[in-house]
This record gives C-alpha cells, structure tokens and sequence, in this order.
C-alpha cells in the first residue's frame, strides 16, 4: 500500500535546521488592532518554533474566521484559513490522513465555542493529537462587537445595548467536560509564560486545548485587566503548576484548600496555617481539575491559569494506524482484485 | 412426476414479508443464483424506514424484488410475475403491481385472524374469492417444514425461522434454479453453527421438493441465458460500487484514500463498506456531522489524499458552505450525493433527481464544479472512478449524483481487470524554486498541489480570494473578476476531457428522448421497446451533467422535439432550456420511485403520433406540451 505520499514522508529535510524565529515569519504586514492580544500570541508561538525541532515543512497552522483566523498568513508554515467554526475538523482530516505532521489550530470564542462549538466537543473526546490556541477576548471583533458565548451576563455590546441575557461557557470547563486530555489557560500579558504552556501543548500527544485571553482593545478593552496586568494578577490569579502548593497573591502568603470539594482561601500568616494545609496540584487528577475549573467565574477566588489537566491517553489518529497494521497483521495486506470479487462471483 | 416445462424471456419475482422474515436475505441469494446462472438481473430490496416494525403490520413489509431475464434487464421489472407473500400484510401491500395471471405464493399461517386484522382485511383473501385472477399456492409452510424435519435433532425454534429458505427452495424449483450457490454461501455464512447450517439447508432443500412433488406446480419456467461479454461477474448495488470505485481510483492515482462522512440513509452503505477495508489502507472518519464529514476530507485533502465524503440531500445542502471552501482552495475532493426524495427530510428511503439544481448551483457566489451522475448500479463504479480522475486532473471538488434507486438496488457487474484501469497522475508540485500555490498548467488550468512535508513550497491558502498566482490573499476588483473566470473556465475545459454525447438510433429527426442518472434503465427498456414496434426514436444518455458533453447543443437542435424524463419537476430540462435555448419536453414523476419504463414507452407513444407533433410544431415548440403521469 504504499503510495506518492510515503515518498514524500520519506523524503529527509534538506540541508540543516537551524531556524530562528525570523524563520516563521513571513514577509507580510500584520495586520492586527495595534495592542491587540493576537499580536502577543504571534510572538511567543514564533519564537517557539524553532525550538520544536521540527522542520517547519511539517508544521501546519489551521484557522477558522474571526480575528484569529488570520493567524495561518503569519505563520511562514503550511497554513489553511479555514471557513467559519471548521477549523478543527479540517484539522482532524489532515492530523488521520497525515499523523508525521504538527498540526496547530488557532481559533477565537466565537469561532470555537459558538459557530464550531459542535466540532470542539467531539474534538475534545476524540483526541486527535493536535493543539488549539482559543483566542477568548469575550467578544466578536471581526464583526465589530456583538456579544459571544463566553460573555457575561449583562454586557453592554452592539448586539446587546441593553445587556446580555446570556451567561457564558466556561471554555477550560467545557473542554474537561468533553474529555479533553490537556487543558490549560494563559494570557497575553506574559509572553514567556504563554510560551511555555505552548511548549507543553505541543509535548503533549493527544488533544491539547489552551485557552488564551486576549485583549481586544476596541471592542471589549480591559476584559482581563484584573487578571493579566502584572499590578493585579497576582493576587487574582493562581498558577497551577503540577506538583506545587496552589499559592497567590503579591507574597504567595496565600493558597487554595479543599473543603471537601469546596475550594477557599487560607492565608499562611493567620490561624496557625501552613503550607501544608495547601492544596497541591495534580494535573493528573481529573476530578480536581473540575473543581479547578469551576473557580473560573467565582467572585472570591482567584482565577486558575496553566494547566488544569494534562492526562495521558493513546490519540486517535494512532488508534486509526493501529486499527490498520493489526488488521493487515491478521489478514495480510489486502487484495485488491478479490475485493473486487467480493462473497461471490461467477464466470462467464 | 415429470411437469411442463416453459421459456420466457424475463421474469419479475418479489419476495415480500415481514421486517423478521429474512426476505431480504432470500432476495439477495435468489439474484446471486440467477447471476450464476446466466442471466441478466436487476434488484431493489424495498424495506420500511422502522427499524424493527411491529409484527404484521402493513408499515412493516419488507420486500426484495428481482428482474431478471435473457436479455435488456435494465429495470427492477415494472410489472411482478411470481409474489412471495409470507403475511397478509405484506400480499395486502403488494399485491397492486401483480401481473394479471400471476403466480401468488403463500405462507397460510400468516394470514390468521391476528394478521388478517393488522393488514386491514375484513375477509381472508385466501378464501373469498377475491384472489381469482391469480394463480395462488397456499401453503402451511410451518407445517410443511415440520414434517421434513421429524428425523433431525433440530430445535423447531430454529426450523421457524428457515421459513424464508423454504420459500426460496419453492422458487428455485419454479426456476430451475441450482441450490449450490446458496447452500455454499449457508455454510460460509454459519460457519461453526452446525444446527443453523443443517436448518437452512434442510429447508432450502425441503421448499425445493415441496414444489416438485406439489400438484399446484404445474409448470417449471426456463430462463435462457444471456449473451453476455466473457468475463468475472457479481452483483453489485451502487452504493458499494462507489465504495470500491473510491478504493481502486486511490489505487491508481498511489494515494491514500481518507473518507469523511456522517450516517445518512440512503448513502450510509458506502460509509459501512470502506469502513471495513482497513487492510486496504483506508482511513475514515465518521465526523459529528456532515460539516466535519466535509471539511476533515478537505483537511485530507489539503495533506494530500484522494479525499471524499458521502452523503444524501440533507447532508448536501449542510456541506455546500464547505464545498465553496473547496472549490476556492482548488483542493482534489470526491462528493458522492445519494439523492433521497426531499425537501426537507423528505422521503429517507426513497429515490428522486432533485438535486441536480443543488449541486451545480447550490453555493454562495460563482462556485462552479464539475458534476456527474451514474446511470445504473454497475456505472456507479466507473463514475466514481472519473470523479476522482477529474477531481485530481483538475483539482477541483466534483459532485458524483446516484439515487437511493441505483444505490441499494444490484445488478450484475463485469468486474474489471484493475491493470488495465488507466492511472490517474496526481497535479503535484515538484519545483520550489517556481512553486506558487495557483500557478496554473496551461492546458487544463489546474493549480499546482503542494503539500505539507514538502520542503520550500510552504504556503497558506484558504477561503479568501486569492491573487492570480501568488495566491496571497487580494481583494483587487480586477483580480477577483479575472480568478472568477479561471475557475469558471477550468470548469468548462472539462468538456475537451469527457467523451461526446452517443446517440442511439437515427442522428437527427422528430424525437429524442434524453436521460440522465439513473432513468437510464427504464429509458432504454422504453425505447428499445419502442423501436421494436416499429416506432422511430432517437435515444442519449447523459453522464456528464457539468459541463455538458461538447456535442450536446449539436445533437439537441438536430432533434425536433427532446424529451427529458426526470424524477423530479423539470431541472435537467430547465439547465438545457436556459443553455441551449431548446425547447425541451418534459416526463416528470416524483412518487419516491423510479420510473417504470412502461410509464415512458405510453408518453412516449402518445408525443409520436402526428396529432401530437402537429399541435407541437403549431406552437413553434415555445409551449412545453403538459406529460401527465
């Protein structure tokens, strides 16, 4: 069976791969809002590049449409601007018929959660090893501000003067509650941060969604201050980090402690607490990842960053491969003129 | 007992009963034995969209009707010969397209007071009288089967459910049928089930001797065999013809094939079949829906692939979004379009033409693509083979239209010698140092295919316009007028690729009737009935809806009068009308079944007479004369 492509697979990349991140940036103008958050995940994800080892004739950039869609025109990759909401399972086609490549989707909450909300759920169960980058800034920009799933409940848009009636996914929530192997959030303010969950993305093999706050600074400017502006975030976030105590604030004098299920705030200097009344994070531990999750919308704790879950589970493109080699290793490679015969044939 | 033996030249049989009587199954095996034998077949298993229907009901019926014959079987038979009736319901359900003089063969226990009840029968039909103008059998056939298994240590459980086989045996008595075929594919089916297999042979065998010894048998019936081309045969439906047409298209093009697609009755079997060729390599995908059915095959495709998705009018109408992306991005993509009645969810179950309009105009903005349709079970294999050349020559999605008609129903196929096949030459890019992504050859203007792995031709293409080129994205007027054109044009130079329009029959004259998809049977059945009364008509089949064939205008205006029969309210004739400006007339049904070629041969009879050409020529054929089926 073997076919045009296996050439090219086989085919070794020419000459020595020693790209910067110049490399990944082609030659034209980005044209991004100035000071929108997609230009600080451009840089982060081009820097990245290089350090994946891989040549970037095997790296694929996929989008849908919004802000984010155009995303693949600067990537100096393979690129595919996909239609609205589709991203993914255009991705998922290429990562099945194409398991040698790095498959990447950058996708918005529009995009992802609303238009492709079908695609990301099953997405989320099938574990294709791909990772989406999900620009949240809780809006639609590309259409010039109307209000999308992940706003709040009474904000002030185009499409909602009097307040939205919604109330909004909660993105990391909603990718664990679809199965999703690796969940993790960053944002924009902190690109070496951001980075690095890229790079753990990536490491990742299986489905890895990262949801990523962007800042729109024309249609909902600020959404994240309180958790990206480095005066704010500390004490308003909590980085989760596997293996370390859940600590935050300016001090890291306070951390997170189950009360059963219950997540509260203890702070180390008062009531005799210890770093050992701190919960510690288990990015293995699904059930806690839930509880995590479920500190996103809360108005006292803080707001989880990093990464939520990151569990080992085989892809699904490798299901498809081995679905193929244990069938031909217990049939044999098959024949194609006695498919053709089919159950019965007769001679004339 | 030696009984009276008869030829004729074609037979209809339908084996109808309940879901549970397995007259799918004894359907099936009846064709194969006939194809075995010698003879031209054509089949249609005609089952009821309920799962598992209550018993005895009239909804409930499923039935398989085979045609077969010496020769010119292109129809499942508009007329039934022989009735299989294994319930009252299912002789209720049928008994409407029984040839006067026909043979009914029934299972008495299912016409009970239970059953006679279900079927909305005051009387038992079997008894009143009502059944006079046929020639009915009546058998017990549980009691029948009971007797022959006295000696057998056989669960009589199991003996009731090889009833089906019983009936079967009955019919291959009736004509002369071997019993190898199927008491070979018995063993092979149950293999390992010793009890099942001596059960169903047993009462295969034992129907077989029922009717022999049976005084209400007066006749067995031969059927010559046909003429057929020396080769390896089997009976085929057309969804699995697509299947493997996909398969041997990937093999010729050595390209992995990656399928994309969403369960919709009628079409899913194709889904079913390549599902389970994984040790040919294939890869599929059953998506959340037909979108991601669509758009993962453009992501295979865009990674180099034969990519295609399988669908039926519902599904189409949800990928059209989808297949504008494709056609923007130029990418090679197969669409196999299963038409099912519509609008809306329609008719699952049940063929119609009427997605013709959808698939050549069925986009946002100028998308145009090439558009085919397979003519019976058998060319489903073939079409699928040229969408894919075409789709890969060209780079271009192209719509492949069958029917729930020639999808589920078989015919006997040659099957071909896959070396002799030509090879299809995927468009690969090869030079990086001129690679851009809609540099287009001269002669057939496809754009080049470079895909990932492919070092130094790196480029992002998508749904945006593109420059002529460069294929960056552009919004220039001018460029935008020009790259609607190229691909309009590369589209319409299809027509230097495809074979010209054949006529059948006189070159130019009064009348031609012209077909497309799967009315071809019941056309040329028609019209070669016609010629044989001395009638004179002109007869083509289109394949090549998109573009047309090159000759197709020529061979129009050469005609006084062009008929076109469709299942569905007129779009080939309003596509020819608007492009040729010919008057065309149309034969139009949309009863969820396919024309029986009696329908056409009566029309066609009554547009032949001069009466009616006279009226026609005094309104200058600006008036399309109204076909009332």
């Amino acid at each position: 069976m073997k076919t045009l492509i296996d050439d090219i697979l086989q085919k070794p990349h020419a000459g020595e791969m020693q790209y910067t991140s110049k490399d990944f940036k082609p030659d034209v103008d980005v044209r991004w809002c100035a000071g929108c958050g997609a230009i600080s995940v451009l840089s982060p994800a081009q820097r990245l590049m290089p350090d994946l080892g891989i040549p970037k004739e095997k790296i694929v950039f996929i989008s849908g449409i919004g802000c984010s869609g155009r995303f693949p025109y600067y990537m100096d990759t393979y690129g595919f601007h996909g239609i609205h909401g589709r991203a993914l399972p255009i991705a998922s086609g290429l990562k099945i018929a194409r398991p040698d490549l790095s498959v990447w989707i950058v996708t918005g909450d529009g995009d992802n959660m609303s238009i492709g909300g079908n695609h990301f759920i099953h997405a989320c169960r099938r574990n294709v090893d791909m990772n989406v980058l999900m620009f949240n800034n809780e809006v639609y920009s590309l259409t010039k501000g109307q209000y999308s799933p992940t706003s709040h409940r009474g904000q002030i848009t185009k499409s909602s003067p009097l307040g939205a009636l919604d109330d909004p996914f909660n993105p990391v929530a909603l990718a664990l509650g679809a199965s999703a192997s690796f969940v993790a959030r960053g944002h924009d303010k902190d690109r070496a941060q951001l980075q690095q969950l890229l790079q753990k993305a990536h490491q990742h093999k299986g489905f890895s969604f990262v949801e990523i706050y962007t800042n729109c600074r024309i249609f909902n400017d600020g959404a994240f201050d309180l958790y990206t502006n480095a005066e704010t975030r500390e004490e308003h976030t909590v980085w989760l980090e596997h293996g370390m105590p859940l600590l935050f604030g300016k001090k890291k004098d306070k951390g997170i402690k189950l009360d059963g299920f219950k997540p509260t705030i203890i702070n180390l200097n008062e009531n005799g607490n210890s770093i050992n009344d701190v919960l510690v994070h288990n990015e293995q531990d699904s059930t806690l990842a839930f509880i995590l999750a479920n500190m996103t919308y809360s108005e006292e704790l803080p707001r989880p960053m990093g990464t939520l879950q990151n569990l080992e589970r085989s892809s699904y493109e490798e299901r498809v491969v081995k679905q193929i080699e244990d069938e031909v290793n217990l049939k044999g490679e098959g024949n194609l003129e006695s498919l053709l015969l089919g159950e019965s044939h007769w001679t004339i | 007992m030696s009984k009276l033996t008869e030829h004729l030249e074609e037979v209809t049989i339908r084996f109808a009963g309940d879901s549970g009587d397995g007259m799918q199954l004894v359907g099936t095996q009846f064709s194969d034995t006939s194809g075995f034998a010698g003879n031209e077949v054509n089949t249609f298993p005609d089952y009821p969209s309920e799962i598992r229907a209550p018993e005895g009901t009239l909804y409930g019926v499923s039935a398989f009707q085979i045609h077969f014959g010496t020769r010119n079987i292109n129809t499942t038979g508009d007329f039934v010969d022989v009735l299989v009736a294994m319930n009252a319901a299912s002789l209720k359900v049928n008994i409407a397209n029984l040839r006067d003089q026909g043979i009914i063969i029934l299972n008495t226990e299912g016409f009970d007071a239970r059953n006679l009840k279900l079927a909305g029968y005051t009387t038992n039909p079997i008894e009143d009288g009502s059944l006079q103008k046929y020639h009915v059998v009546a058998i017990d056939m549980a009691k029948e089967l009971k007797k022959g298994f006295i000696e057998l240590d056989v669960p009589s459980k199991l003996i009731q459910r090889t009833k089906n086989l019983f009936a079967l045996g009955i019919t291959y008595w009736l004509f002369n049928r071997p019993l190898e075929a199927t008491v070979s594919w018995i063993n092979k089916k149950f293999k390992g089930k010793e009890d099942v297999i001596l059960a169903n042979v047993h009462s295969l065998q034992a129907g077989w001797n029922f009717a022999e010894k049976n005084e209400d048998f007066k006749k067995q019936y031969i059927i010559d065999k046909s003429q057929l081309a020396p080769g390896k045969y089997r009976n085929i439906t057309g969804n699995q013809a697509v299947a493997l047409g996909l398969v041997v298209a990937a093999t010729k093009a050595h390209l992995p094939l990656f399928l994309g697609s969403y369960p919709i009755t009628p079409a899913t079997d194709i889904l079913h079949a390549l599902s389970g060729y994984k040790k040919y390599g294939v890869k599929h995908l059953q998506a959340e829906d037909e979108i991601a059915g669509i758009t993962s095959a453009i992501g295979a495709a865009f990674g180099g692939s034969l990519a295609a998705t399988t669908t039926s009018g519902p599904g189409l109408s949800l990928k059209t979004e989808a297949i504008g992306l494709a056609v923007m991005t130029e990418l090679p993509l197969v669409i196999v379009d299963v038409q099912r009645a519509g609008p809306s969810t329609g008719l699952p179950t049940k063929p119609e033409q009427s997605d013709l309009m959808q698939a050549m105009y069925g986009r946002h903005g100028e998308a145009p693509l090439p558009v085919l349709a397979a003519a019976s079970s058998s060319d489903c294999f073939n079409m699928t083979v040229e969408a894919a050349r075409i789709a890969l020559k060209y780079m271009t999605p192209v719509i492949l239209l069958t029917d729930g008609y020639i999808g589920q129903a078989s015919e006997p196929w040659q099957i071909p010698d896959i070396k002799s096949l030509p090879d299809i030459t995927p468009q690969f890019a090869s030079d990086p140092a001129t690679f851009k992504p809609y540099l287009r050859k001269a002669e057939t203007l496809c754009r080049q295919w470079a895909i990932p792995g492919m070092q130094g031709m790196e480029h992002r293409i998508g749904g945006l316009e593109k420059e002529d080129g460069s294929g960056v994205v552009s919004h220039d007027a001018l460029n935008h007028q020009k790259m609607t054109e190229l691909r309009q044009k590369k589209v319409d130079g299809i027509a230097n690729d495809i074979p010209e329009l054949k006529v059948i029959g006189d070159s130019e004259g009064d009348l031609l009737l012209l077909s497309w998809g799967s009315t071809y049977g019941a056309a040329k059945t028609a019209v070669e009935k016609l010629k044989g009364d001395g009638h004179n008509i002109s007869f083509a089949h289109l394949r090549y809806l998109n573009p047309f064939p090159k000759n197709l205008g020529d061979v129009l205006h050469r005609f006084e009068r062009v008929v076109i029969p469709e299942l569905n309210m007129g779009q080939l004739k309003n596509l020819i009308q608007a492009k040729y400006l010919k008057s065309v007339i149309g034969i139009n049904k949309v009863q969820g079944k396919p024309f029986k070629s009696i329908e056409l041969e009566e029309k066609i009879k009554m547009l032949l007479s001069l009466e009616n050409l006279n009226r026609w020529k005094a309104n200058k054929g600006e008036v399309d004369i109204p076909v009332d089926l």
